[in-house]
């Protein structure tokens, strides 16, 4: 087919044609059109189905505030549903396809609903699907969401990028229409660092759809010449194809970028959108304004469409709906539709224009105080009937009409930190007023200047005022100067199936009946007839349905008020609010000394926080992880095992007043540790319940360096910091995280010393004697290499701790493991670690779980009297010392073949299985080779009285009852003589 | 001297290159890095030391400078972070802190951090993909740290809009190169 | 939100982390303080519609911690200061 209703002139390269597809039919367009504009000229109106009702619809818009003309773009994976054909840039091989139909558009099944209208006002679903409850999640909303859906997800993984990103600006510029150019020009000239954004993929706003003239020449071509000049401007940021979604605290906008949309698929390593965080420190708003339409009975019919709408694509798209067009206006813009397309060669029909005043014109016929009180056409407009001034009906012949009741300035983003809008008489139409964020100032038809040189002039001087600019301001270039008075007219007296909101199929008699119904507020209404609340968020229909509230409440539009606005200004995908931080890169990752060692090992790696941590080494002919395990555990304690264990968070705790910090931050003391001593360190919040574990070696007078739990590095570090600036202010003491400075490896086993002597150089005495447990020491390693040697023990078996330079961290495992060799060193991982330290009864992360306190963990008398530390007092509260309170236990399962699991309770070996008998509950279970049986440890009330009794250990969820022994937690070793040894 | 060989952030043996167009994303690895923190009450007597050692005023919160041994930029309040070339000053720490003494604390982190050279006519463009620095106003000499993809990392400034250095935590070195690399692919 | 760091300029919110109110700055002797004292101080705080002084520690940044006056109504900020020269006065 050819572009039938293409018209001469335009901004589209006609010397380019695009093929596209539409409900896999091929059409063609050019470079510059839309994929609205190439099907009107194609002679496609319908291009959708309505929300509730299946009624076809076709655009009502040429922009982003669209509600009807809703299509899926694309196919496969980058499918994507309710994009509006209005927006939609046209690129060769452009597929779309219309949603909410079927087996088609031009036959509807659902449209059946449409019949049924009487029964599906609004309040239809709150009232039918009441009844049964249980019907509503598995058979009442599959139907409903079926039947009156969007379009449709491709459940396919996006296989696109998104990206996000930071600018700052003095001045941003939102909307590049006569207003925002002129403020850019005016800003831009100034020497500011400025950007100017705007949501289409050509700068000029209405200047392109007019064709009336700036300065000698047509808008278009000032805009064009003012962007160019802009663009040599190295202050001046152009960010066409981007919409500002929201106006956050402090001046900083959200703006997405459509990178790509125009092309097929995004070029190799760019994205498809970016979410730019903007920093202005004043913001210009010159989002310019929306046409609001007339509401009358079969408003909606393809071909319906808002007059500046038609204008705009006969002038910047070449493109009509149709040959024969009417025009049903209440004001003078109306008129400027006609007289456009009548230049252009289309044919007017007449202009309806409700002022009895109406200007006459010699070119076509006005009917003066008429109205358009129904329309005919089922898949797209034919006729329209008019109810002339003397109370007769005309029908008028007509493919497309449009429609004008005036312009809505675009308040959104002055309202997105709960301003609201004040009302204009002389508009009747809300402009921005109240508290607009702070740094935000409006020009041009958002702030009511609905003339071009309005916009142009309060565009400039908004720029000057914004900066502070002073000296003359220069002179504003010609332009139509329109006076900008506007009288209401919302919808045409008697009518009732008059669409308000067009895409969530909210009529004039909707609103009525809502009023009827009680629902009095705007919320309500909103909330009960769905007024704008569809993709569109009723850019075009809010309005119409708050005149009506008003006027069945007796009300002035001002006293009904508007809805609360909120971001986004227009649907933004959700992957462009993700950005990057996708599947793997999530998050961060964090990769220990001995990563590319333990990968070359065929380690099995476990996430840990951001750590990757190897979890256990498989070896060959291991075919379940537990014989790697256990085999780790068996061997570390029968010769020596190496296991990296960098990820411990290590804090740097330097100064004077070093000891007396650590005294404070914890329970236990610190004061009297010598240098190069290494002491257990518990923490307490300041409720007394334990923070975190962890070790403090003092390396100097001066000197301590501070061990955390994996999972607490981060929360210890803060909560030391708000110590030391907060409760300590005068204190010399200077932190500073070492955690990933140094590889630090657990070498444990009766051989770890024999292992080490290799590797120490020899004028470090590592003996027991000159290196008792406990002892720390800064020593060299492998011949000069500096490093750090710590004597302690979380396996229970002779252990040390080595640290090196992380660099140096592959190079000492790998020597560990040739001088090791003769032990049949054995490298373990993080489920021998916790098998271990199980075995030994070393609390964990488990055990330390924010409930616990020092008295539950056996630890009551560590917590010094003597001196005051961050939770010491309130520790001593007596709900937290009563005399059954809960203390860690060891709990061995009388048969050795049952299962102890974590999270089971602990009830009285008889009696009753309930939360008023609960004893207790187990904190870590694993299985010990060393004792050939599952084992626990736990809390038990009154633990520490009560060894060798036998409970029963109960998990109703996995129905598990097992017999257990209350024993010590210290399976292995309970007299300690091994880490002594 | 010790037989160990050392290997870089990214887990290579030879630092790592990638460009993209004109901008070239180095790892440095010869970088040896202390912090220095003053101790309390003896904050100027830190930064006289210090200027002796860099041979220039002590940088001000949001700047680097450089001497001819050392360069420094300001991590805290009455807080700096030193660098010196790796060869020849591994043991930056200890040097520096006999120089210090009881003056300030000094750290070892040469190897907390990651370090990469970012270096073109284009910088600007990637790093905005990056992190929230005001590149508009990112003049040589200024040095902030700031958060690349949940990375705390610090960014200098060494040639405004030509070369930044930046330093991660070494551990996420992968993850970091990994963000760098793809912004130079989207932004370049 | 945008917190103007007294030694740092502008920085945006998503640097630091929130640590509360900054009562929790006022910990009570513990030579003196009733067990009333202590159970305030964990425990009670004020939850005011307007200004409010609170902590955030700037974990992104250099780590200090800062005392910011804020309206919970407007997230006006007022006031920033470091914490520790507030805690040293």
């Amino acid at each position: 087919m050819t572009q039938k209703n293409r018209l001469n002139g335009g901004q589209i390269d006609r010397d380019t044609t695009l093929s596209f597809t539409f409900d896999g039919k091929h059409y063609k367009g050019h470079p510059g059109d839309t994929l609205a504009s190439a099907l009107l000229a194609n002679n496609v109106r319908l291009m959708g189905r309505s929300f509730k009702y299946h009624r076809p619809r076709g655009p009502l818009t040429a922009g982003s505030e669209e509600p009807n003309a809703i299509v899926e773009l694309r196919s496969g994976a980058r499918q994507e549903p309710n994009t509006r054909a209005t927006t939609a840039e046209l690129f060769d091989g452009l597929s779309a396809t219309s949603q909410n139909r079927w087996p088609s558009l031009t036959f509807d099944a659902m449209a059946i609903n449409d019949r049924l209208s009487n029964f599906l006002t609004a309040g239809f679903y709150y009232k039918t699907f009441m009844w049964p409850a249980a019907f509503w999640e598995k058979i009442y909303e599959p139907i409903i969401r079926k039947a009156a859906g969007l379009g449709s997800l491709s459940m396919r993984a996006d296989p696109d990028t998104y990206d996000k990103g930071f600018r700052h600006c003095d001045l941003l510029i939102i909307g590049a229409g006569p207003a925002g150019l002129n403020a850019a020009l005016t800003a831009g000239r100034a020497g500011a660092q400025v950007i100017l954004a705007d949501e289409d993929f050509r700068m000029g706003g209405r200047l392109n759809a007019e064709t009336y003239s700036v300065a000698d020449m047509s808008g278009a071509d000032w805009a064009r010449q003012t962007v160019a000049e802009l663009a040599t401007l190295s202050n001046v940021r152009l960010m066409p194809r981007t919409t500002v979604i929201g106006a956050f605290d402090h001046g900083i906008y959200g703006a997405v970028k459509r990178v790509s949309d125009h092309l097929a698929t995004p070029a190799a390593g760019k994205p498809r959108q970016i979410l730019w965080r903007i920093y202005a420190k004043q913001t210009l708003l010159c989002a310019g304004a929306t046409e609001r339409p007339i509401a009358f009975d079969n408003n909606d019919r393809p071909g319906i469409m808002l007059a500046a709408s038609l204008r705009a694509y006969a002038t910047r798209w070449a493109a009509t709906p149709a040959q024969r067009v009417a025009i049903f206006t209440n004001n003078d813009d109306g008129h400027r539709t006609a007289r456009d397309l009548q230049a252009k060669g289309v044919k007017i029909a007449a202009v309806i224009d409700t002022r009895q005043d109406a200007a006459r014109s010699y070119d076509y016929e006005v009917l003066q105080g008429a109205q358009v009180v129904d329309t005919k056409g089922r898949l797209g407009l034919t006729f329209v009937e008019v109810k002339q001034a003397d109370g007769s009906i005309r029908t008028v012949e007509c493919g497309a009409l449009g429609v004008s009741g005036g312009w809505n300035p675009n308040v959104h983003l002055t309202c997105h930190q709960r301003g609201r809008p004040t009302w204009n008489d002389s508009l009747a139409a809300f402009v921005p007023g109240g508290t607009l964020p702070p740094g935000m100032s409006v020009a041009g038809a958002a702030n009511g200047d609905l003339s071009t040189h309005g916009a142009l002039k309060s565009g400039a001087e908004a720029a000057r005022k914004a900066l502070g600019l002073k000296g003359r301001a220069p002179a504003v270039p010609q332009a139509e100067d329109a006076p900008g008075t506007q009288t209401p007219f919302w919808y045409v007296e008697g009518c009732s199936r008059a669409w308000l909101d067009q895409q969530n199929d909210v009529t004039v008699k909707d609103v009525k009946l809502s009023h009827q119904e009680g629902f009095r507020s705007v919320e309500h209404l909103k909330r009960y007839t769905t007024l704008g609340m569809a993709t569109d968020q009723g850019k075009t229909s809010n309005i119409g349905g708050l005149a009506i509230m008003a006027e069945l409440a007796g009300k002035s539009i001002p006293e009904v008020g508007t809805t609360i606005f909120r971001p986004p200004y227009t649907p933004t995908a959700i992957g462009v609010l993700a950005g990057r931080m996708r599947g793997k890169e999530f998050h961060p990752t964090r990769l220990t000394p001995s990563h590319v060692w333990a990968k070359e090992r065929g380690a099995v790696f476990v996430e840990v926080g951001n750590w990757l941590r190897a979890q256990w080494f498989p070896l060959p002919g291991e075919t379940h992880w537990r014989q790697s395990v256990d085999r780790e555990v068996t061997a570390t304690r029968a010769s020596v095992g190496v296991c990296d264990c960098t990820t411990l968070g290590k804090i740097d705790v330097q100064g004077s007043d070093a000891a007396t910090f650590l005294n404070t931050v914890y329970c236990n003391g610190f004061a009297k540790l010598a240098v190069g001593k290494t002491r257990y360190g518990l923490m307490l919040r300041e409720d007394g319940i334990a923070m975190d574990d962890g070790t403090a070696a003092r390396l100097a007078e001066d000197q301590f360096v501070v061990t955390t739990t994996t999972a607490n590095a981060g929360r210890v570090y803060q909560h030391m910091e708000f110590v030391r600036q907060c409760l300590m202010p005068e204190a010399d003491v200077q932190l500073i995280s070492t955690t990933e400075a140094w590889a630090q490896y657990a070498v444990a086993g009766p051989n770890s010393r024999r292992l080490l002597q290799k590797i120490v150089d020899p004028d470090h005495d590592i003996s027991n004697e000159g290196f008792p447990f406990m002892a720390c020491a800064n020593i060299t390693v492998c011949g000069g290499l500096r490093a750090r040697l710590f004597r302690i023990s979380f396996s229970g078996e002779l252990a040390f701790e080595i640290a090196v330079p992380s660099r140096y961290g592959d190079a000492l495992m790998r020597r560990l493991m040739t001088e090791g060799e003769e032990f049949d060193v054995t490298p373990y991982g993080t489920e021998a670690l916790g098998v271990m330290r199980i075995e030994k009864g070393h609390a964990a992360g488990n055990e330390l779980n924010g409930t616990t306190t020092a008295l539950n963990l056996g630890m009551g008398r560590m917590v010094s009297k003597s001196k005051d530390s961050i939770g010491s007092k309130l520790s001593e509260r007596p709900g937290l010392n009563e005399a059954d309170a809960l203390m860690q236990v060891g709990l061995r399962p009388l048969s050795a073949e049952d299962k102890v699991t974590a999270g089971g309770h602990l009830m009285k070996a008889s009696g009753l299985v309930d939360a008023a008998h609960d004893q207790g509950y187990v904190t870590s279970a694993a299985y010990s080779p060393t004792l050939g049986r599952m084992i626990g440890l736990g809390f038990l009330k009154d633990g520490g009285n009560r060894m060798g009794e036998t409970l029963r250990l109960v998990s109703p969820v996995t129905d598990l009852t097992v017999e257990v022994e209350v024993v010590s937690a210290h399976f292995v070793d309970p007299e300690g003589e091994r880490v002594r040894a | 001297m010790h037989d160990l060989t050392p290997i870089t952030a990214l887990g290579g043996s030879a630092a790592r290159v990638d460009s993209v167009g004109d901008v070239t994303l180095t790892e440095v690895p010869d970088v040896a890095l202390a912090s220095v923190a003053a101790r309390r009450r003896q904050e100027a007597a830190c930064a006289q030391t210090l200027e002796r050692l860099l041979g220039t005023a002590v940088p001000l919160p949001g700047y680097a400078a450089e001497g001819a041994e050392y360069a420094a930029f300001w991590t805290g309040p009455d807080q700096w972070m030193l660098s010196a070339d790796f060869n020849g000053y591994e043991d930056v720490a200890a040097r520096i802190k006999a120089e210090v003494g009881d003056r300030a604390s000094v750290t070892e982190q040469t190897d907390a951090w990651v370090c990469f050279d970012l270096v073109g006519g284009r910088i600007n463009a990637v790093l905005e993909l990056l992190c929230n620095v005001d590149l508009t106003r990112f003049e040589t000499g200024r040095a902030t740290r700031t958060s690349i993809h949940h990375l705390g990392c610090y960014v200098i400034s060494t040639n405004a809009g030509q070369s930044v250095r930046i330093l991660g935590p070494r551990a996420s070195a992968d993850s970091l190169h990994h963000a760098i690399t793809t912004a130079m692919a989207s932004a370049l | 939100m945008i917190i103007n760091h007294p030694l740092l300029g502008p920085r945006d919110s998503a640097e630091f982390v929130y640590l509360g109110a900054a009562a929790l700055m006022d910990r009570p002797d513990p030579e003196t303080a009733s067990a009333e004292d202590w159970h305030d101080y964990a425990y009670l705080r004020d939850n005011p519609a307007g200004p409010h002084r609170e902590l955030w520690f700037h974990e992104g940044g250099d780590r200090s911690i800062l005392i910011v006056t804020r309206d919970t109504t407007t997230h006006e900020i007022t006031g920033v200061e470091l914490a520790r020269e507030v805690a040293s006065k």
